[in-house]
């Protein structure tokens, strides 16, 4: 299986998460969809969509999140018949980092996706560039960004 | 008394828990300090679901009591019925017999 990084800081910790936790898919990104890091995944296009669902789901709960006056939801597992997802949020000192991963559920579970989870979480916040800035993302350059890191992810 | 009351009862059980071998995640636990339950939950359904493999391509049917010895204990587990494991961590010197007859109590009692 293909892991690939646009940030090398985060390869190591996702190609370990994807080892342990048997997942099929990965992607490590930011809450607006940016992609820093993909596993399993061989067309950008599917980078693409799942990143930008992703965001949206990020979006969507922490808005629901907010309207019930509680804090971000930690995690959210969807499970179908055969495949689960599994999407979360996790701070480190440049902001914020979301997590989807895809599962079979003849070769794993949510417990182990959860439990390695927590894993990838803290060697990706130990991991993280150390004095960054949260970088503001702008409408003008995100199309742009967003073409260099499938470029990145998929050799081009 | 509940299922996992009566497994943790025995001597050298350090602690007794519910899984869902579907999703590895813990039903009822009963466990000592130092053992991370959520971890033993979602290793052993892991491990169940590829021994269940392995018994099914060797054509002996489906496991009824495993047994897991380490240098410092032993990890116990009794496939249930209704998609769930019983699960016991013990020390070395535990009564292997007895723990593995609670076991399957706890299995029966736990549907």
């Amino acid at each position: 299986m293909s892991t690939r990084a646009v940030e090398t800081w985060t390869l190591q910790p996702l190609t370990d998460f994807v080892r342990e936790a048997s997942v099929r898919l990965v992607l490590v990104l930011t809450p607006s969809g940016q992609v820093l890091a993909q596993s399993g995944f061989s067309r950008a296009v599917d980078v693409m969509s799942a990143a930008a669902l992703a965001a949206a789901i990020v979006a969507t709960t922490g808005e629901l999140a907010r309207q019930l006056r509680q804090p971000p939801f930690a995690a959210l597992n969807h499970q179908g018949l055969k495949h689960g997802i599994f999407l979360a949020t996790f701070p480190v000192e440049r902001g914020t980092l979301a997590v989807l991963a895809v599962y079979d559920l003849d070769v794993s579970s949510i417990g182990l996706v959860q439990l390695f989870y927590e894993q990838l979480a803290a060697d990706l916040k130990t991991a993280s560039p150390k004095g960054a800035v949260p970088k503001q993302v702008l409408a003008a350059d995100f199309e742009r960004e967003l073409t260099d890191s499938l470029n990145t992810l998929f050799g081009r | 008394m509940t299922a996992l009351e009566m497994i943790t009862r025995v001597r050298g059980v350090r602690g007794a828990m519910l899984v869902s071998a579907d999703d590895g995640l813990v039903v009822a636990e009963q466990l000592m300090e130092g053992i991370k339950g959520t971890a033993v939950a979602a290793l052993a359904a892991s491990l169940a679901g590829r021994l269940r493999r392995a018994m099914e391509a060797a054509g002996i049917g489906a496991s009824v009591f495993w047994h897991l010895q380490s240098e410092k204990g032993a990890l116990l587990v009794v496939p249930g019925g209704g998609g769930l494991l019983v699960v016991a961590v013990a020390e070395p010197e535990v009564n292997i017999g007895l723990v593995r007859l609670e076991l399957l109590r706890a299995a029966e009692t736990a549907l």
